[in-house]
């Protein structure tokens, strides 16, 4: 299975490495560099690398790149996998997932790794589970080791690996005992120059922070589940409820963790919040260009637009945009050629509208494509696909949960193409 | 800092040291100053001084023994965490010298108590192996003592260390696989996909091919009946009966699944919904690789929903959805815009989509697809758009209908200003010009021209190609570009020389007088090039064309070599051929085996013993008499699955007898018949059972004259009596004749009892009795095995068709118990379809459909008058069809009345509704005045009652007739508990639920009446309820309670849906009467077809 782990940063330079087996020789990373080189952007590095002794798995994210090395036949699926769990733990713990972070932590991320992978095999990645052996570091308690030269490796050991919810610790208490379901949905669709939908769909997540005392079952039920077109669940959800009533059954985990997360298939009409009336040209003559953007509001049920955000991939010819913007303000980059128009509110009566001049590299030739526009929204209060939580049962425990229920509509890979 | 006596310094030396470690520094040298601490009371330096070790201990060997003991130590303390952690710092440190050490602690703590300490031990394993390959042999004993493990904690880590240490050792698996498939599901998410990845392989090399549909000529197995190998395994008999089978009634195979292999796709379905990438492509791999085409559809959702996933994760899903593309394109076509291209998709993404699209594109879709392509072309990302070059020119060579709109896109990109673009387009026109030249020679002009302003080698290169290929649709611009080329020639790369010396070649040879010249020079050119491909390249060529003295045979046939037709390229997926990589895999990724790949086997030829993983049944003889009847239900629904497969016998519960089985079998079988023959005498009838070999012929006379001339029922039963006392006289040979009177009181039983209903299926009862019997017998072969075995022989020869004949005594006394358990009705529908098969070819009008259909309502199919002398009727037979199990049975009697024979008897044109399949009846060549015939065709009826209609013709006439079958026929019954029945119901609430209210008819006086009435009237099965029905026949039924509910329940036999039928009665006749089921429609009808059975 997984041999050998190297943490990368942006540049380059190697600043961790584990292994679970036989020492590997760091040399084996200027394969991965060398194609590195090649793909000029980090995302463009083939995931999978083959050498002539190893095979290199790599993950680009938070700007570094998590490298393991496999010696034999493995699902490559499963090592992505397993180091993206490895990246969301690090940010579980420490807040974010940073070289200097890590650096700065690095014997408690060397001991997760110790613990995460035995022989290369995964062993315990349930942040419940491991959060127990090995405390995430905080303030408070970084005082207190000092004073007390106590430590931050947990002094009892951990019973939920043994116990039949793997994902749960025994003997949980709160105070306040609460749990709140934030239903997450995301538009992803790529629209045409003249504004019709191409494509679109909506992926949703069921985002849960539950603190409750003892080991409550919960049971949440949807007002429509038939919307939900294809879901995935986290661990804990039983799938022969949902089979066969269509009901969320679980016994949740400690803290924040993703219940689910669901498609709601194109098939259904997927209400489009803003509409983009958008021109942008260059000409021939003059190494200059011309963009005009306006933004309006189409389907959005009555709720304000909110955290609007256009984003421009430029081509590399584009030096500089002078532009105005009714609303917001907008930047741009000239060495990552990306402008960013930041509206914030979308307000429906004043539409926002950001026009002006792009000027180009002289004697570079005219781009042929139009760069498309991402956009970034927000909208509170609202389930674009019209999904509702029905209500929610706890059984097992006697007291009386805060339940909450709050709805966000993202956009997700919302493309217009120009 | 280590030395000092206070923990929190050594903590804090530890942290920095592991600081170092973590930075790939060396810290080797204070190995012994931290080892001293490896039994610091702190747990935390602990940890860390274990990292250290285990880190260093391979480069300090020695050293390292120091702190062996501790470990051992550790490994007896009482808390398991510190037992698991000892063995797993212990079992990691890399030192040849502890070996036997590991060994020994691996032993040990494979049957620790805690689970947790057996999971390390799994762990273990693979690292000890990889120490010292030596030990394999006792870590696979290990190894299968873990697997037998029934914690999930343990499975998945145990067959990893399966995976790695022994992988090729199947038969470990074979005991475990069910419990493995149960487990599944519970599984740490990391072992789910070591799991399912084995259990792929495993079942590539246990189960049947369920694509196989295909003709597979047999090879006339006759050997099979001649051999009396009693330990035959169950799957090979059916494989060979069903290949005898296929030969003769139809030319295909049929399929049955095994119910492992079935096991194996239920339990992993759910997992698609995991919110693991690896899992969710794990499954993908194994229904791609294992499943039913039909079934592997449910997967391509649950990969499209990856694809929103992180990049590296659809970069291996599209790679994986790419080669599945190529085999079972319908599967994503419905998912088509998912693999739309958005301009931030990275290139290697935005590539493999393409070529996906590339991959569904067919005559339908091509239209959005190129509008598709049209945008991405003009995307900044030149790679990006030279593929999209390239997969238009495979959509256009794929789908003829859009090759001239492709190509006319296509030229118009050659006068894009990207050189890349111009290039990639000049080589994909290339190769789809040569599909069809004579059309486009002004292509090839234009194409031509643009020789002067593009320098990509390649493009160049094609462009020559396509000139001298095609010199004669320009023969006026040909000559004018190769003296443009010959100019050049010196600067021009290696691969466009030898394009010019191959156009001047063709030049030369069409059209000799204007480029003779040219062509010498560029010969000469090329002679002294610094490439000796090109130099002999050129000597080549003017040894073949240029004509000399001595110019050898070849040079007559230097046009024919030079302008012969080349067969166009075929653009091809590079995911072509993938699939013979195990999907989901390293080397799948890759295109080339990765170390310890392990082949997926291709599907074995006929399966093996699928008893291997049979579990030993604690189910010891005397459990299978009747006072345990609980128990014995128990068991029959824990061995559901293999009754509800007409593989009836091979269940587990037979395994354990596996000697006196066969032998069981056949007294069984003929105790069936004697059963029948003798009524109530259940009980008693084994002792005679023993070998019954000659009379079948008798006995088929008798049926036939039973059927034309309605003999009064007392004359048969007599004739039946006598011909009986005949057989046994002539067949008994140890056993004492019975009391005659026993035998006339029951034949006057069974008379009444026939009498009675006639129409009724009594034949749950009768399987009822017969599996009693069969109990009984198999408890006294039990006891008396070496009796049984010498008249076992001669009984396997033939039972299989005197069993039938004698079923044909079906409709008898019903055993004193109204116990019904349907999966009786059941598993000996699934003996006799078996040993149908099982029959020779003469016999396969299969007169076991004859016994039961007798006791069905038959409808007429043609009158005797308009069939001018031919009388036809059909019945349902209530059989499972073998060769479809889709399809209703349906059995057509054909009576020649008429006074000439009846010639070619065949089905043709057959008119259905979409969807609906016939299974034509094989051509019956003559009937002659007088005689009756039986055959049997399945229709699959889609689980409508539309009618299917067809034609019957004989040699001289053609009759339009058609089948239409009553609702209850378009359902199997299948067997199921009180609970399971209730849980499905729950399922099956609101809209698919049907209430009437309605009063019973006088006849329906008892509960007997009344299941027989549902029962007739719809194939369903009694479900066994609450305590009344449990109880053996030799003890009296408690009072029945005063209200019963009657359940029943089936399957449709197209799509399988659930029927469950409830009748709960009420006072005053009254009752209540409730039908679920998916389909709506199906559920009104039956609930009419019901009523009207109770009321009447």
């Amino acid at each position: 299975m997984i041999h050998s782990l190297f943490l990368i940063n942006h540049s380059g330079d190697i600043f961790l490495e584990k292994h679970w087996k036989s020492v590997i020789s760091r040399s084996v990373c200027d394969y991965f560099f060398e194609a590195k080189e090649k793909a000029v952007e980090p995302e463009n590095v083939p995931p999978v690398l083959q050498t002539p002794h190893h095979y290199l798995i790599s993950i680009y994210r938070d700007k570094l790149f998590f490298l393991a090395v496999i010696q034999t036949e493995v699902p490559p699926l499963f090592v992505i996998e397993f180091l993206h769990r490895l990246a969301e733990m690090f940010q579980d713990y420490f807040g974010e997932c940073s070289e200097v972070i890590i650096k700065d932590n690095v014997v408690v991320v060397y001991e997760l790794l110790e613990e995460m992978l035995d022989n290369g095999f995964p062993l315990a990645t349930e942040s419940n589970v491991l959060k127990e052996m090995i405390r995430p570091p905080n303030i408070l308690r970084t005082v207190v080791n000092t004073l007390t030269g106590s430590s931050h490796v947990g002094e009892t050991l951990p019973t939920g690996t043994l116990s039949t919810v793997p994902w749960r610790r025994a003997g949980v208490k709160y105070t306040n005992n609460e749990a709140y379901f934030d239903v997450v949905e995301e538009i992803d669709a790529i629209l045409d120059k003249s504004g019709t939908t191409v494509f679109a769909e909506i992926q949703g997540a069921i985002e849960a922070c539950v603190k409750l005392t003892g080991m409550p079952d919960l049971t949440l039920s949807f007002m429509n589940p038939r919307l939900l077109d294809d879901v995935s669940f986290h661990p804990c959800v039983r799938y022969k409820r949902w089979e066969s009533e269509r009901v969320l059954s679980f016994v949740p985990p400690d803290g924040n963790f993703t219940l689910m997360t669901y498609h709601v298939s194109a098939q259904n009409l997927v209400a489009i919040p803003v509409y983009v009336k958008q021109s942008i040209n260059f000409f021939d003559s003059g190494s200059c260009g011309r963009l005009d953007i306006t933004v309006g509001p189409k389907q959005t049920m009555g709720k304000p637009v909110e955290g609007l955000m256009i984003t421009i991939h430029m081509p590399k010819a584009v030096l500089s945009a002078n532009l105005t913007a009714t609303q917001g303000n907008y930047n741009y980059d000239s060495s990552t050629k990306v402008l960013v128009w930041d509206i914030g509110k979308l307000n429906p009566q004043k539409l926002p509208n950001l026009k002006g001049s792009l000027s180009l590299q002289a004697g570079a030739p005219k781009p042929e494509e139009n760069p498309s526009l991402n956009i970034n929204l927000k909208i509170q209060q609202l389930a674009i696909s019209g999904l509702k939580v029905n209500r929610l049962d706890m059984y097992g425990e006697k007291y009386k949960p805060f339940k909450g229920v709050k709805y966000v509509t993202k956009a997700g890979k919302f493309q217009v193409r120009t | 800092m280590l030395d000092s006596n206070k923990d929190s310094l050594k903590l804090e030396a530890m942290k920095r040291i592991v600081a170092m470690i973590a930075r790939g520094k060396n810290a080797s040298d204070l190995f012994p100053a931290v080892v001293k601490n490896v039994a610091c009371k702190n747990i935390e330096v602990k940890k860390l001084v274990y990292v250290y070790l285990v880190r260093y201990a391979e480069e300090q060997q020695d050293l390292a023994l120091l702190s062996i003991s501790t470990f051992q130590r550790g490994l007896k303390d009482p808390n398991q965490l510190i037992r698991a952690s000892a063995l797993r710092v212990l079992s990691s440190i890399r030192v040849t010298i502890i070996v036997p050490i590991m060994m020994l602690a691996i032993k040990e703590a494979a049957s620790d108590m805690s689970p947790y300490v057996r999971k390390t031990a799994a762990h273990a394993i693979p690292k000890l192996y990889t120490l010292d390959p030596e030990q394999k042999d006792q870590l696979i004993e290990v190894i299968e003592k873990l697997l037998a493990d029934k914690t999930t904690l343990v499975a998945g880590s145990v067959v990893m260390a399966f995976e790695e240490v022994c992988p090729e050792r199947n038969e470990l698996i074979h005991k475990n696989y069910r419990k493995l498939c149960n487990l599944l599901i519970d599984v740490e998410e990391w072992g789910q996909v070591v799991i399912i990845n084995m259990l792929t392989r495993y079942a590539r090399t246990q189960f049947l091919n369920p694509n196989m549909n295909e003709t597979l000529l047999e090879e006339g197995d006759k050997a099979f009946y001649g051999s009396d190998d009693e330990d035959e395994d169950e799957e090979n008999d059916e494989e060979k009966e069903k290949k005898v089978e296929a030969a003769t009634l139809v030319k295909r195979k049929p399929y049955v699944m095994d119910p492992d292999h079935r096991l194996l796709l239920r339990n992993t379905k759910p997992l698609l919904q995991s919110r693991n990438a690896a899992v969710v492509m794990a499954v993908a791999q194994l229904y791609f690789h294992l499943a039913p085409k039909a079934e592997v559809g449910v997967i391509a959702k649950a990969l499209v929903r990856l694809l929103r996933s992180h990049s590296e994760v659809q970069f291996v899903v599209l790679q994986n959805v790419a080669t599945m593309t190529i085999k079972r394109r319908g599967m994503f076509e419905p998912y088509l815009k998912s693999f739309y291209i958005r301009s931030t998709d990275p290139t290697q993404i935005k590539v493999l989509k393409l070529e996906v699209l590339t991959n569904l594109a067919n005559d339908t879709n091509i239209s959005t697809i190129l509008r598709e392509f049209q945008t991405y072309i003009k995307s900044n990302d030149k790679d990006f758009v030279a593929a999209t070059i390239q997969a238009i020119g495979r959509c256009a060579t794929n789908i003829g209908e859009v090759r001239d709109t492709c190509l006319n896109g296509l030229v118009q990109l050659l006068s894009n200003r990207d050189e890349l673009v111009v290039a990639e387009s000049v080589v994909v026109i290339k190769k789809l010009l040569q599909m069809q030249p004579e059309k486009h020679s002004d292509i090839i002009k234009h194409m031509a021209k643009l020789t002067d302003n593009i320098q990509v080698p390649m493009a160049r290169a094609s462009i020559l190609w396509l000139i001298g290929e095609y010199c004669e649709h320009v023969p006026r611009i040909a000559p004018d570009v190769l003296r443009m080329m010959a100019k050049s020639f010196t600067n021009e790369e290696d691969i466009v020389k030898l394009q010019i010396i191959n156009l001047a070649a063709k030049l030369y040879l069409t059209n000799s007088k204007q480029t003779k010249l040219l062509t010498q020079y560029v010969l000469n050119l090329a002679k002294y090039d610094q490439n000796y491909d090109i130099r002999d390249r050129a000597r080549f060529i003017r040894q073949l064309i240029v004509p000399t003295d001595k110019s050898g045979a070849l040079s007559k046939y230097a046009k024919k070599l030079f302008l012969a037709l080349k067969p166009a390229p075929v653009l091809e997926s590079p995911f072509k051929d993938r699939d013979h990589f195990q999907l989901g895999s390293l080397s799948h990724l890759l295109n080339a085996k990765a170390g310890g790949y392990q082949e997926l086997p291709e599907w074995p030829e006929a399966a093996p013993d699928p008893s291997v993983r049979n579990v030993e049944v604690k189910e010891s003889v005397p459990e299978w008499t009747k006072c345990s009847s609980r128990e014995k239900k128990k068991e029959r629904k824990s061995d559901k699955p293999f009754y509800s497969d007409s593989e009836g016998e091979s269940g587990p519960t037979e395994s354990a007898d596996s000697e006196s089985d066969s032998a069981s079998r056949s007294e069984s079988r003929s105790g069936v018949s004697e059963e029948s023959e003798e009524g109530s005498e259940s009980s008693g009838s084994d002792e005679d059972s023993e070998s019954e070999d000659e009379d079948e012929d008798e006995e088929v006379e008798m049926k036939k004259k039973k059927k034309e001339t309605k003999i009064t029922v007392k004359d048969k039963e007599s004739e039946q009596s006598s011909d009986e006392e005949e057989r046994r006289k002539m067949e008994r040979k140890s056993k004492p004749p019975p009391p005659p009177q026993k035998k006339k009181k029951v034949a006057s039983a069974s008379e009444s009892e026939e009498e009675e209903s006639e129409s009724e299926s009594s034949q749950s009862e009768t399987d009822d009795s017969e599996s009693d019997t069969e109990v009984k017998k198999k408890k006294k072969t039990a006891v008396s095995k070496p009796p049984s075995k010498p008249t076992k022989k001669e009984t396997k020869k033939e039972p299989e068709k005197k069993e039938m004949s004698l079923l044909d005594f079906d409709d008898f006394e019903p055993t004193p118990s109204p116990q019904s358990t349907p999966v009786n009705a059941y598993l000996s529908n699934s003996l006799v379809t078996d040993l149908e098969g099982l029959s020779l070819t003469d016999t396969v009008m299969s007169p076991a459909t004859i016994a039961t259909s007798r006791s069905m309502k038959s409808y007429e199919l043609l009158h005797r008058i308009t069939g001018e002398g031919l009388s036809v009727e059909y019945c349902f037979s209530r059989q499972p069809f073998n060769p479809d199990p889709h399809m209703v049975a349906v059995q057509i009697t054909f009576t020649n009345s008429s006074s000439s024979e009846v010639k070619s008897l065949h089905m043709e044109d057959a008119r259905l509704q979409s969807g609906m399949r016939v299974k034509e009846f094989p051509e019956h060549e003559a009937l002659p005045a007088g005689e009756t015939a039986t055959v049997v065709m399945g229709i699959d009826f889609c689980d409508s009652v539309q009618a299917a209609n067809f034609q019957l013709c004989t040699n001289t006439k053609k009759f339009f007739v058609s089948i239409q079958p009553p609702v209850g026929e378009l359902m199997t019954p299948i067997f199921m508990t009180e609970n399971e029945f209730k849980k499905e119901q729950g399922q099956l609430m609101g809209m698919n639920e049907v209430t009437e209210k309605l009063t019973l008819s006088e006849k329906c006086h008892n509960e007997h009446a009344v299941v027989q009435r549902v029962t007739a009237a719809a194939n369903l099965s009694r479900v066994p309820c609450g305590s009344d029905k449990e109880c053996s026949p030799g003890i009296p039924p408690p009072p029945p309670p005063k209200f019963p509910v009657h359940r029943f329940a089936g399957k449709t036999v197209t799509s399988g849906s659930m029927v469950l039928v409830t009748v709960a009665t009420r006072e005053e006749r009254g009752a209540q009467l409730m039908i679920n089921c998916e389909k709506m429609l199906v559920g009104a009808m039956l609930v009419k077809d019901i009523m009207l059975a109770l009321t009447q």
